[in-house]
């Protein structure tokens, strides 16, 4: 089974900078151990939201909007993509990596299954 | 699936909000492999390391609910097991007398040793020489594969027990008796060293890919079932890889693994158990394997450039798979790269179904007359003579050479060869239509 899990941040909220280092090693080691677990198929972080664009369909017309988008409560600031073999699994991970962020952070992740076969 | 805990999560440590139970199985699962080989590289005993885990595991059922699932897991299930052992330690005499030395040993320890953070230590991951224990040549193949599964892969007896369409005593007696004989013989529970280290790693890498074939290759069974363990085997692939990065060969099966899997949707098909390669539908092929596959592959390569090795037999295999990933479609096949591949592998590590493989290639590439001689040689040795594809490829090469007698023959002993349906009806059809032009152009 595989897992999309999507780190989702508030809009406009600032984050806790003190353990910057120890986040980014704390995150590398993770992402080394997902891998070591057989788990990892892939993962990236995302440019910020401020240079996103979204293309929209409605009634027929299509507009493009720049980033920030003022509609949107939070956004995905990254993505994993697991193969595991549960949802209890994906979560166990989706925890670890939210662990990392010692201090006042608020942030999600949210879990879905792909819809695939295998 | 609802979750886990039965409500909604959004705080980074979790450690003030109640876990169920599924949770804290969910965790002690995950580490569980780890867990089991640490506790045994400390205590030296596989089944009194499966004791105290199982103990964290009570533990942990105990406080977590309460707490929350604490965020290292797996060092404080470490710390919680090498503290009931110092307990067991004090109660047991007997115990105590057999493990002496260990009290101060279980004290010593850094807690949290397996952890991620110190992943960059020179002392080798305790799940490697899980791994060269479970795999060790002194067992049996079916043991190395029962053991495999349980402790790196972490299934239980009855999860291995179903892929494997047998009864859970099996599995678990086959467990039993391995643990014995890894006692008896004083099986060390060490990574291996020197020129051993390449035999050895060659053996588990071998165990690994029967899992997969055995998912892979399945004709009988319930289909998912078998998909498992395609998963399991590419899972141990990777944590191979992921734990030797050093080892081409580890890549290298890595990347054949991959690069098979990505076609698994594709192999099968409601109306055909087994889609041979020309007839699958490409676009149902696993593009995001298929890049694994090739990064895999490209490791190995660099690896073995820079130890200044020949491929290996799994990063040739891969290669071959890589190429057929690459041909959009059956046309676009480079045959003749096809061909020397299967030469090299023919050369290095030469079995008679690697020539048939070659001698196919070579028909592709070459002409059926060149595949036609090729496929004599290995006919001569006489070892694929029960083989149905061996007959199958033959009189297709005939068929192409308008051999249409000898090519019928060549059929119809291939469809009397095997037991799959819906290949001996192919077949059938073949020899028939073999007939009719040989009537033709008598």
């Amino acid at each position: 089974m595989r897992f999309l899990l999507m780190v989702q941040t508030p809009a406009g909220a600032s984050e806790p900078t003190a353990d910057g280092q120890e986040l980014a090693a704390g995150m590398a080691a993770l992402l080394e151990e997902m891998a070591q677990a057989g788990v990892l198929l892939d993962a990236a972080g995302l440019r910020p939201v401020e240079e996103a664009v979204r293309v929209k369909l409605a009634h027929g017309e299509q507009t493009v909007v720049n980033g920030p988008f003022a509609e949107s409560k939070e956004f995905v600031g990254g993505y994993c993509l697991l193969q595991a073999r549960s949802m209890d699994e994906a979560v166990q991970w989706a925890r670890r990596f939210l662990s990392l962020h010692r201090g006042d952070w608020k942030m999600a992740m949210e879990i879905r299954q792909l819809d695939a076969p295998a | 699936m609802p979750r886990p805990d039965g409500r909604r999560a959004s705080s980074a440590e979790g450690a003030d909000q109640p876990v169920g139970h599924a949770a804290v199985e969910a965790a002690w699962r995950l580490e569980w492999p780890k867990l089991v080989a640490a506790l045994t590289r400390l205590v030296g005993d596989i089944d009194l390391a499966e004791d105290l885990a199982q103990d964290a595991l009570v533990a942990a059922l105990d406080e977590w609910p309460r707490r929350g699932v604490p965020p290292r897991p797996g060092a404080w299930l470490m710390v919680t097991a090498r503290h009931r052992a110092l307990d067991r330690l004090r109660r047991d005499r007997v115990l105590a007398g057999k493990y002496a030395q260990l009290g101060p040993e279980l004290l010593n320890e850094v807690p949290g040793t397996g952890d991620s953070s110190e992943s960059e230590s020179p002392i080798p991951d305790d799940r490697l020489r899980m791994i060269f224990t479970a795999c060790h040549p002194a067992l049996p193949a079916p043991a190395r594969i029962a053991l495999t599964l349980r402790l790196v892969g972490g299934l239980t007896a009855d999860e291995i027990a179903r892929a494997y369409l047998v009864p859970t005593s099996t599995i678990a007696q086959r467990i039993v008796r391995a643990k014995r004989t890894i006692a008896k013989e004083g099986i060390p529970f060490a990574v291996p060293e020197g020129p051993d280290l390449a035999r050895r790693l060659d053996s588990a890498l071998d165990v690994i890919c029967l899992i997969f074939t055995e998912g892979h290759a399945a004709s009988t069974g319930d289909r998912w079932l078998r998909l498992d363990l395609v998963e399991e085997g590419l899972r141990l692939a990777r944590v191979v890889a992921g734990l030797m990065p050093d080892q081409p060969e580890a890549h290298g099966l890595a990347a054949l693994l991959e690069l098979q899997a990505s076609r698994v949707r594709a192999r099968t098909t409601a109306e055909m158990p087994l889609v041979r390669l020309d007839d699958q539908d490409r676009s149902a092929w696993d593009q995001l394997l298929i890049r694994r596959g090739f990064l895999a592959l490209q490791r190995a390569h660099t690896l073995n450039t820079r130890l200044g090795n020949p491929p290996g037999r799994f990063a040739l295999q891969a290669a071959i798979a890589a190429e057929h990933a690459i041909a959009r479609t059956p046309e676009h096949t480079n045959w003749t790269r096809l061909a020397r591949l299967y030469a090299v592998l023919a050369e290095r590590f030469p079995s008679p179904v690697v020539q048939l493989n070659r001698a196919v290639a070579v028909a592709m590439a070459e002409g059926p007359g060149r595949g036609l001689a090729l496929l004599e040689n290995v006919a001569d040795h006489g070892q694929l003579e029960h083989y149905h594809l061996l007959h199958a490829v033959r009189g297709d090469l005939l068929a192409r050479l308008d051999r249409f007698d000898e090519a019928s023959t060549e059929f119809g002993r291939a469809a009397a060869l095997t037991a799959n349906a819906s290949e001996q009806r192919l077949l059938r059809e073949r020899a028939a239509g073999c007939d009719a032009k040989g009537r033709t152009t008598r």
